[in-house]
């Protein structure tokens, strides 16, 4: 293990947890450094939220250890955690005031009562409550239920915020204005935010760093730039975004590009990060990275021909669906750059597609 | 819902018998009761109503009121032990595994389905002077006495045993009253808090409070709907009890239940009886007024 | 599962575990005794002398006994069909029509559940000996008093149980019923009873356990030729326990158990179907 400019607040070292036969989460490292905004991101029964609870302390390791700030957590309850969270549900206690909410925290872990009062005050403050104190929780919206939530954790100065889902239960709008909102308490409070999401650009407009799971496995941990530029595997590719895949053989790979056949394109060679094995592996391109002609171009780079099948307008862009010639459905986005551009496509119409092979990504796995 | 003009043949089909039973086997008898209550006796079986509130004020004399005084503590012990018995065993089966919750449930109300008398007759057996309890601690006794007496320690335990006196005393009574009622306490229970959404004891946990703060701090305040209901299921059918105490019960462990029967039995004093009976009903209608305020309350405050 | 129990594993912490094994204990012990020790070939003793079957042969041939025992299962039988039938019945008015009213007929109809059962018996007493309830009448006519009497405190769980069953039914299903051309009757057939029929069968079950149960009531309400099983008892243990009583006991838990798993067999198919 290197040592790196900031230590890492949370650690796992081949956390496995089984219920029973099922393995939620499994043999996984990770290390989330201090105040990053880290984000888990996966599909609903991928193991990101019972990581989330065992970094809490709802559930128990069934192998391997957690350390927060350098300390293992394994015989430590919940209650003796320097962790707080946020939960999906809010759990805001419905029999207490906010201010009896935001002030729990601090009241059973002894505060003097002194500093309670003006704690609270700043906490509700921080979240824009003042004035609320009073009100009962079922007498709020569930956005101001959540600030509460925020408060009430945060109130107690933890060493890492877990969040769980923060923002499923919100509408758009709302939701919206909270990612912004998560994203100034972080830079205000300095806390290590750790947010488990199913929603890919949720995690992406938030979190600095971001780790996608899937079965249980982490399989990626990266910048969102990066994650999205540059997968690692043909599940985070199509995970986060959309992606059109190509069945491609790798012919010969030498100092930064590889030789490849790829189907439907024929011969190509692409820029790679790291030495490709020969044999099957696929190209990946996104849909936006897809140059559309309407009439067979002169320049190098279109490299497919195909019918328009189907066109989705979306204002800004359309989403043009094109099916290849040997049968393969691509996604390409269009942008409406002019006011003519969108009235120019039918259904049923010849296209020309190219892309720059800088933009293609190899996947190998 | 709709108008009962819509429909008033069914309607009336509908509620007709339900109000013509309650009506005559329910609120004309206690009609009759209460009337009585306010009666005086003019022969053998003849009762005049006469709005005399004298069968009241005899119902509450020194001697009377100490009954009622004694079975509302008497009620209100049992009760509590009920609680205290039942409150781990609801919360354990509400966070239990769902595929064994209604195993043990079904282990619970299992004998709530033995018939009432039968339950007070066993309760019998196990706590005589010959039942299995004495005989359990003659046992541990002699297996005590053989173990002290290489030790030279044996007479501590004196010279024979004498069994202890467990039936027929007020303790019977308690011990009775909570093992015929208890389910009836840990259903109501079981139900709010299987309703009860688990992070909000995880997230008083999560904000430091342990697991006994946790407990008095949130889940009790919020199972409260639960409580009160198991505690007015419980107490108000123990503070009218007179078969446990009838069975259980010694010389000095009448409650007013028994006063009641003999008053309507063998005493034939009918209406202090009733009067002893009405001041029982507005008991109940005490408490389920307050239980009706607290629900209304709960329900304001959300 | 190896790992360390969850903080709200309640159930996987060993205090908790004896806990409710002590509470398991303290109800069935008691029962659990009087069944086998009404095998037991002791009359007073305690400690296990041999089986035998000779407490079942008395109680028997214990004809007052049987009389008690035939007459406690009328009395169940006939009360409980009554009870069904009432309590439903006001169960759907309650749950279908707006009348002036409504409220009270509801808390009135959940009265005879609170109140105690002793005054309810008392009442009950003086109500059929003031208006002349004719006694002496032939078997099974003679034991009127004591069904309706447990039809009055019974229905009301049935009229709760059913009531609960309906809060969940969709209107809409009634509508799409007459929609698609069945008259009122038919979607009352069709539709509306099939959905009630879990809650119709639990109602009767707890009908019954209460009626069965019963003992309060029924002391103030039978007569000399018209006691129940429990009221026949409750005189046989004033005298001192037998073990005859053990013995029928044992025959009267029996029972109920049977009733009761056939009932939830009955129910079982019903509720796949809700």
């Amino acid at each position: 293990m290197s040592a790196t400019p900031t230590p890492a607040i949370v650690q796992l070292q081949g956390v496995t947890k089984r219920f029973g036969s099922f393995t939620a989460v499994e043999r996984t490292n990770l290390e989330i450094p201090t105040n990053a905004f880290f984000a888990l991101l996966g599909p609903s029964g991928c193991g990101k939220t019972t990581l989330l609870r065992m970094l809490a302390g709802f559930e128990s390791p069934t192998e391997g250890s957690i350390l927060i700030d350098g300390q293992e957590m394994s015989r430590v309850p919940p209650n003796r955690r320097p962790v707080n969270m946020v939960f999906q549900s809010y759990a805001v206690f419905p029999h207490m005031t906010v201010a009896e909410n935001v002030a729990y925290g601090l009241k059973v872990s002894g505060v003097p009562r002194a500093e309670i009062g003006p704690r609270v005050r700043d906490a509700l403050a921080m979240v824009r409550l003042t004035g609320l104190e009073g009100r009962k929780p079922d007498q709020m919206s569930g956005g101001q239920r959540q600030r509460v939530a925020l408060a009430r954790a945060l109130v107690k100065r933890p060493k890492v915020l877990l969040l769980d889902e923060p923002l499923s239960a919100l509408d758009k709008k709302l939701r919206e204005e909270m990612q912004l909102e998560l994203v100034r308490l972080q830079h205000e409070v300095g806390i290590t935010f750790i947010v488990v999401t199913h929603d890919q650009e949720e995690a992406l407009s938030m979190a600095d760093r971001i780790a996608v799971m899937e079965k249980g496995r982490i399989l990626q941990i990266a910048p969102p730039r990066e994650l999205y530029e540059q997968p690692n595997c043909r599940f985070v590719a199509g995970f986060i975004g959309a992606m059109n895949l190509f069945e491609a053989q790798v012919r010969a790979a030498d100092n930064g590009h590889a030789q490849l056949e790829v189907k439907g394109v024929g011969a190509l060679q692409v820029p790679v990060d790291h030495t490709p094995p020969r044999g099957p592996a696929t190209l990946a391109v996104r849909p936006e990275k897809l140059r559309l002609f309407t009439a067979r171009p002169e320049a190098q780079g279109a490299r497919l021909s195909g019918l328009v099948e189907q066109l989705a307008y979306f204002g800004d862009t359309s989403q043009v669906y094109v099916r290849l010639g040997d049968g393969e459905r691509v996604t390409v986005t269009h942008h409406n750059a002019t006011r003519s551009t969108a009235a120019g496509l039918a259904a049923g119409q010849p296209v020309w597609l190219g892309f720059d092979p800088a933009d293609a990504i190899l996947l190998t796995d | 819902m709709e108008s009962w003009r819509a429909q008033p043949l069914v309607f009336l089909v509908f509620l007709l018998p339900g109000l013509f039973w309650l009506a005559l086997f329910f609120f004309i008898p206690l009609g009759l009761i209460w009337g009585i209550a306010l009666g005086e006796r003019v022969g053998p079986a003849e009762i005049e109503i006469t709005w005399t509130l004298q069968n009241y004020i005899h119902a509450l004399d020194p001697l009377y009121l100490g009954l009622f005084v004694k079975s509302f503590w008497i009620a209100l012990l049992a009760t509590a032990l009920c609680l205290v018995l039942s409150f781990p065993v609801a919360l354990a089966i509400s966070f239990a595994p769902a595929r064994i919750k209604p195993l043990l449930l079904l282990l619970i109300i299992l004998p709530f389905w033995t018939n009432l008398l039968i339950r007070t007759y066993a309760m019998i057996a196990v706590l005589r002077t010959q039942g299995y309890v004495n005989w359990s601690l003659e046992w541990l006794w002699g297996v005590g006495k053989l173990l002290l007496a290489p030790i030279g320690f044996e007479p501590v335990l004196g010279e024979s045993f004498t069994p202890l006196q467990l039936l027929y005393n007020n303790t019977a009574v308690v011990v009775g009253i909570v093992y015929v009622y208890l389910p009836f306490m840990v259903l109501p229970l079981y139900a709010t808090l299987d309703k009860l959404d688990r992070s909000y004891l995880e997230a008083s946990l999560d904000l430091g409070a342990s697991q006994l703060r946790t407990f008095f701090a949130v889940t009790v305040p919020l199972a409260m709907p639960g409580i009160v209901s198991g505690i007015i299921l419980v107490f108000i059918p123990a503070l009218g009890t007179f078969l446990i105490s009838d069975l259980l019960g010694g010389p000095d462990s009448q409650l007013i239940g028994n006063v009641i029967e003999r008053q309507f039995k063998s005493a034939n004093n009918l209406p202090l009886g009733s009067a002893m009976s009405f001041i029982l009903l507005y008991i109940t209608f005490v408490a389920l007024a307050l239980r009706a305020w607290l629900s209304r309350r709960a329900e304001r405050d959300g | 599962m190896a790992d360390r129990p969850g903080p709200l594993d309640y159930l996987r912490r060993w205090w908790l575990r004896g806990w409710i094994l002590a509470v398991v204990v303290f109800l069935y012990a008691p029962i659990v005794c009087l069944v086998v020790f009404s095998f037991n070939d002791s009359r007073r003793n305690i400690v296990w002398q041999g089986f035998t079957l000779d407490y079942y042969g008395r109680a028997l041939r214990n004809a007052s006994l049987i009389e008690a025992f035939t007459n406690s299962l009328v009395v169940a039988l006939v009360a409980t069909v009554l009870s069904t039938i009432i309590g439903a019945l006001l169960a759907l008015a309650l749950w279908r029509f707006r009348f002036v009213g409504r409220s009270a007929v509801e808390a009135g109809s959940a009265l005879p559940i609170v109140i105690p059962e002793i005054c309810m018996g008392v009442a009950l007493l003086v109500f059929f000996t003031r208006v002349g309830w004719p006694t002496g009448l032939v078997w099974p006519l003679n034991l009127s008093s004591v069904i309706f009497s447990h039809v009055a405190f019974a229905f009301p769980f049935v009229t709760v149980v059913v009531r609960a069953r309906m809060e969940g039914f969709d209107r809409s299903l009634e509508e799409a019923s007459k929609d698609l051309g069945a008259s009122e009757w038919q979607t009352f057939w069709n539709v509306t009873l099939p959905y009630m029929k879990p809650g119709l069968i639990a109602g009767a079950l707890l009908a019954m356990t209460l009626s069965l149960d019963d003992f309060v009531i029924t002391f103030f309400t039978s007569g000399p030729e018209t006691l129940t099983f429990p009221v026949k008892v409750y005189s046989m243990v004033r005298f001192g326990a037998t073990p005859e009583v053990n013995a029928a006991s044992t025959v009267l838990i029996v029972v109920t158990i049977l009733l009761t798993i056939i009932a939830i067999r009955l129910q079982s198919p019903a509720k796949q179907e809700g």
